[in-house]
């Protein structure tokens, strides 16, 4: 039985809605990167889908997943080496959906994790790199993380360095339709987004308990879709926050978002 | 035949604006003796391939490097290398930016002889429109555009494995030996530093040999360097220094690449370095870490 919780924090609720988006995946590699996101797919494959294969970030792929913090007594549960050549086989099958957390998405949905400002022989600032970033856009199925909901993330324009592929007709490939690419959800402090507007424009799926259309409107740097009723993000259930506890013993969860906020802030 | 030779044979053999590829991945399994005999020599305009960590950033902050060609370069737990992002931000070195299978497709195609391999990885992105060397193609087959990724042909591979004889097989049992058989086979001449030398028939055993991932024609030159990956991790037998690290990268805002290589690296010995850094004992028993 599914009992909803009274007391729960915006990210015990933001990994609840990212876990919900594996549950019709099937037997797919789930990815998160990040925390928040790795707890979800941990939470999904517990629950919602448990036919979901999972690394251990290293190069083995896991029966069960490993909880956050572990004993130096704990046996991980190895089912399958996967080292990183072999993750490639499987990003290029396009068996896998991924929730990854770039630093600027566009209307386009297109990302950067690379670099910001200035040009690019001579960035601002320099990050990550592309990474894989590239593949897993044009390869399978990619949601987003989003832990602070601005136009610095939302940008107006065109992010500063196109990291992933997205709906941008100007950029869209020889052959290729929007359906060839598939971009899930947006999940970030303020609202759950998916691609579901006209050509597939950036829709909003849910408010976040005590947070506004208007506000999610403030904080995008460009137009999204709304519909004429937005539902607010469902709560967690008593035993998903048992499980998450599980899974992140130590409360990683509570160090992820800006001063750890209640899941309802109305 | 004999194939093993010290770390300055080998940098002996390198020379001014060669390509070459580094093995490991970010602060794992990085050929850290070979990069800091690198250091010490005069060797300039290096064209580094590499999944990059501590390896890019000290060449890059050593002025060793023309251009990168990268996907990435990271210290994992410490998420931007600090040397090549201060590289890149001061306009210092080209790039050539690339998806991390767009690497591996690259030493696949050099490693087959072939020009390019296509793929659909980097359509749609800046992949394609910063790097006017990688173009885009119809397909015989289809109405699609493909990516044709060129060959990443290296002049050189540097490697660290765990276990090799001197003839060149060599062993990797860290659970993942990334990429490191597509960097032998897409280079030239392929340099490896080992852990340890073990005589041929301690590959008699199946176990054994099914953990050598190229053929030891592939195989250049052998160096034997207990500890040879410090600060980087070789799994196995240790983890990476994360104190190390964190100096390191505090060496950035503080000091200096100069002030880092004057304590660690400047005129110092492999085994200098390793009492400068603890001793050959303490780099055994770094902890693996946990992810």
């Amino acid at each position: 039985m599914a009992t909803p919780a009274k007391d729960y924090t915006l990210a015990e609720l933001i990994i609840c809605a990212n876990a919900a988006a594996y549950e019709n995946d099937g037997e797919v590699l789930i990815t998160g990167i990040g925390v928040l996101p790795r707890i979800a797919a941990s939470l999904a494959m517990k629950t919602c889908n448990t036919d979901i294969m999972m690394t251990d970030s290293e190069c083995w792929l896991l029966s069960e997943p490993n909880p956050l913090t572990r004993g130096k007594d704990y046996k991980q549960m190895n089912e399958t080496w996967m080292g990183f050549s072999r993750i490639f086989d499987n990003v290029w099958s396009g068996r896998r959906h991924l929730t990854g957390g770039p630093t600027q998405i566009d209307r386009f949905g297109q990302t950067n994790i690379s670099a910001l400002g200035g040009t690019y022989e001579r960035p601002k600032v320099q990050m990550l790199g592309t990474r894989g970033f590239p593949g897993n856009s044009i390869s399978h199925a990619n949601s987003y993380f989003v832990p602070s909901h601005t136009t610095r993330v939302f940008v107006e324009g065109e992010v500063d360095v196109v990291c992933t592929i997205g709906y941008n007709p100007e950029r869209m490939p020889k052959g290729y339709t929007n359906d060839d690419i598939d971009l899930r959800m947006i999940f970030t402090d303020l609202c759950v987004m998916d691609f579901g507007g006209p050509n597939n424009q950036i829709r909003l799926v849910s408010l976040h308990p005590g947070i506004s259309v208007e506000q999610v409107v403030e904080n995008t740097g460009f137009e999204i879709c709304i519909p004429d009723n937005v539902p607010t993000t469902p709560a967690p259930t008593e035993e998903q926050l048992a499980i998450i506890r599980e899974i992140d013993p130590k409360d990683l969860r509570s160090k992820q978002l800006k001063d750890n906020p209640p899941g309802d802030r109305s | 035949m004999n194939k093993q030779m010290s770390l300055q044979d080998v940098v002996g053999q390198l020379r001014d604006g060669m390509t070459i590829g580094i093995g490991g991945w970010g602060p794992r399994r990085k050929p850290m003796a070979l990069i800091r005999e690198i250091l010490k020599s005069d060797l300039k305009d290096l064209t580094i391939v590499a999944y990059g960590g501590a390896d890019v950033g000290m060449l890059c902050a050593a002025g060793k490097v023309k251009k990168v060609v990268f996907a990435f370069v990271s210290l994992d737990f410490i998420p931007l290398e600090p040397y090549f992002r201060q590289a890149r931000q001061n306009g210092d070195i080209e790039v050539m930016e690339i998806d991390e299978g767009m690497m591996l497709l690259g030493l696949r195609a050099a490693a087959w002889d072939c020009p390019f391999i296509p793929t659909k990885v980097g359509l749609g992105t800046d992949v394609i429109k910063y790097n006017a060397d990688i173009k885009v193609i119809d397909s015989p087959y289809d109405d699609k555009e493909w990516v044709a990724m060129p060959a990443l042909k290296l002049d050189a591979a540097l490697i660290h494995a765990n276990r090799a004889d001197t003839r060149g097989v060599c062993q990797i049992t860290s659970p993942d030996h990334h990429m490191d058989d597509w960097f032998a086979r897409a280079a030239e001449k392929t340099f490896v530093t080992t852990e340890e030398i073990v005589d041929t028939e301690f590959f008699a055993d199946e176990a054994e040999a099914r953990m050598v991932f190229w053929e030891r024609s592939q195989t250049t030159g052998v160096v034997h360097v207990p500890g040879g990956a410090h600060p980087t991790s070789c799994a196995p037998n240790y983890g990476f220094d994360v104190p190390h690290f964190q100096e390191y990268n505090a060496s950035a805002k503080d000091g200096g690449f100069a002030a880092y290589a004057d304590k660690f690296i400047t005129g110092k010995s492999e085994d200098e370095y390793q009492q400068a850094v603890g001793g050959l004992d303490a780099i055994q028993k770094l902890p693996k870490p946990v992810y």
